[in-house]
């Protein structure tokens, strides 16, 4: 560890032996930033059997990576990782280090930034560098209705976690980097749960990620039972169904379906957003889209502010007759 | 069971929106949004509640909030909790994550021995989630986020069941912990009128910076490590172009539209 040269960490979630997309995003981001400091990009991995995984971060960019290989690190434990972890950052000293926004990332980051006594900025959805090595975190504030600028004067490693689908996973290329070995010593104290179930989808990363079109709901749905008017119009043109909070946390849809603040960023060519209040928790997730359409039927909602195309009324009536008109083209 | 459980006073989520940005100052100003207990902290008193039905024990409170709000953070005594610990002075004013965690650890170490600390897993306002893993490490205890269920063993072993993308994870741990619950995991209870009236006669304490034996130097704005540079909007896009006339005649418009762009393939 005495011979770590890079300043910028970024720790690449993986859990069982699957590689968290927000990671390598992160990573792209890191090695596009670290010219400007002069600095070089390290990816930190934990885990067990996670040798090809290590390799494969070579081949994203990595300077170098970092990797803690043992049994005790196989499922994440916020005591064991924070331990590894904070051992490596005392040592090797890294001036900036960065962690998704994830279920894994938003226990660790915060645990480890009071651990170091450092600052954290919260679920960031844009990062800066000067040339002195000043970050600087653009995170949503107020309910994401503003855009706060962060920064870590005095601290150090300056932390920030990031939003899944900010940026773009960097191109595979030819390796340059190396691996290193972690200090991985777990004390039985750093254990502090024991994970006796584990479940996750098959499904490699959500398809909103690449939809085309995307298809959103928000609370004006109403209830679970209008739900279909969302799937069947994502449906018809071949797009991936979204949501806000509101539909996911009253059971309406699947987490994996959230958009915005605390969900991710999505591009698609176009997006209808189905009432949906335009909540700005929501509309930080559907800037990068080309063409949005809201269908609300408060001709005041705020999400006739940020979108392109608007339709007042009731999606009752509004939706099933788009379906018609568009199967008679 | 002796629970804690932590609340936030935060802007009516409804009204968000009145929340503007005074352009000299770069603040937010909030006056004209109504406070209420941050929703999913009373999901973590739900809990709370539900754990001391089946195991006894007693309940407190805790907010770092200014006095004032002390009539809105009282509806947590009304759900049911026994007590209301308000940590107010002007020192801990521009307090970040850290800081807040900081002064709510040195709290807790002043009240005692607990078992469990409860907490909504994000606040409707500023949302970073952030204060409870915190507070767990000031405290030296395990933390779990995005709790979706608790069971606990008559040999008190827990068994917290939490949510990760697209799936879960089960972890088993004994006492103490803190956990940051998830709107899945219960739905809060209403109050009624006479538990407004049984309310009244609770203990509410107010302790100042004074009252506590504050290790750290991580108080308020100059303890804070992180610190905003700027506060703005974002950008909006125009106003969107509203399709005139009724249902049909605006779907028939954004169908048109919709199928010259190449976005039906019928």
């Amino acid at each position: 560890m005495d011979d770590v040269t890079s300043k910028i960490w970024v720790f690449v979630e993986q859990r069982r032996g699957r590689i968290a997309d927000v990671g390598l995003e992160i990573l792209g981001k890191a090695l596009s930033l670290a010219p400007a400091a002069g600095w070089k990009v390290a990816a930190v991995l934990l885990g067990h059997g996670i040798t090809s995984m290590a390799e494969r971060l070579l081949e994203y960019g990595a300077d170098e990576v970092l990797v803690a290989d043992e049994k005790l690190l196989e499922d994440y434990c916020g005591g064991t990782y924070v331990a590894v972890l904070e051992r490596a950052v005392l040592r090797a000293k890294p001036e900036v280090l960065l962690i998704g926004a994830t279920a894994m990332g938003t226990d660790l980051a915060p645990r480890l930034a009071a651990r170091l006594r450092t600052g954290l900025s919260a679920h960031s959805i844009d990062l800066e560098l000067d040339s002195k090595g000043e970050l600087i975190a653009v995170i949503p504030w107020s309910g994401g209705d503003y855009l706060g600028r962060i920064s870590c004067p005095k601290s150090r490693p300056q932390m920030a976690t990031i939003n899944p689908g900010i940026f773009e996973i960097p191109e595979k290329r030819e390796p340059r980097g190396c691996i290193k070995e972690m200090d991985c010593a777990v004390s039985a104290g750093d254990h502090s749960y024991r994970i006796v179930e584990f479940y996750q989808e098959s499904v490699a990363g959500s398809s909103l990620a690449s939809a085309e079109v995307i298809v959103a709901g928000g609370y004006g749905i109403g209830k679970k039972e209008d739900w279909h008017y969302v799937e069947e119009l994502a449906s018809l043109l071949n797009g991936a169904v979204g949501s806000t909070r509101p539909p996911v946390d009253e059971g309406w849809v699947e987490h994996d379906r959230m958009i915005g603040q605390s969900g991710r960023t999505v591009y698609p060519k176009l997006y209808i957003g189905v009432g949906i209040s335009g909540h700005m928790h929501h509309i930080v997730g559907i800037k990068k889209a080309d063409l949005t359409i809201a269908i609300n039927q408060d001709p005041d909602a705020a999400v006739f502010d940020h979108c392109n195309v608007g339709l007042v009324g009731d999606f009752r009536e509004i939706i099933p007759a788009l379906i018609e008109e568009l199967k008679n083209k | 069971m002796q629970i804690i459980v932590c609340i936030k006073p935060v802007p009516d989520p409804k009204y968000l929106s009145r929340v503007s940005l005074d352009e000299t100052t770069k603040t937010l100003v909030r006056e004209n949004v109504p406070t209420v207990i941050n929703p999913l902290d009373k999901n973590a008193l739900e809990a709370a509640l539900s754990l001391r039905e089946r195991f006894g024990g007693e309940i407190t409170v805790i907010s770092m909030a200014p006095e004032s709000c002390i009539p809105v953070l009282r509806e947590a005594l009304a759900m049911g909790g026994d007590r209301l610990l308000v940590l107010s002075d002007t020192r801990f004013a521009g307090s970040d994550t850290l800081a807040t965690a900081s002064i709510i650890a040195a709290a807790i170490q002043k009240t005692g021995a607990f078992d469990l600390i409860i907490c909504g897993n994000e606040t409707a306002d500023s949302g970073t989630s952030q204060v409870s893993p915190q507070l767990a490490e000031f405290l030296g205890v395990p933390n779990i986020m995005h709790v979706s269920a608790i069971e606990v063993s008559d040999d008190g072993v827990f068994r917290i069941k939490s949510r990760i993308e697209a799936g879960y994870v089960i972890a088993e741990l004994s006492a103490p912990m803190v956990l940051s619950v998830i709107k899945e995991l219960n739905e809060p209870r209403y109050i009624t009128l006479m538990n407004i009236l049984d309310a009244e006669a609770k203990d509410v304490r107010v302790l100042s910076a004074d009252d506590m034996i504050l290790k750290e130097p991580w108080v308020g704005l100059s303890g804070s490590p992180t610190q905003i540079v700027e506060l703005a909007a974002p950008e909006k896009r125009a106003k969107a172009e509203i399709l005139a006339g009724d249902a049909r005649r605006q779907a028939r418009a954004l169908a048109d539209r919709l199928y010259r762009m190449g976005f039906y393939h019928g």
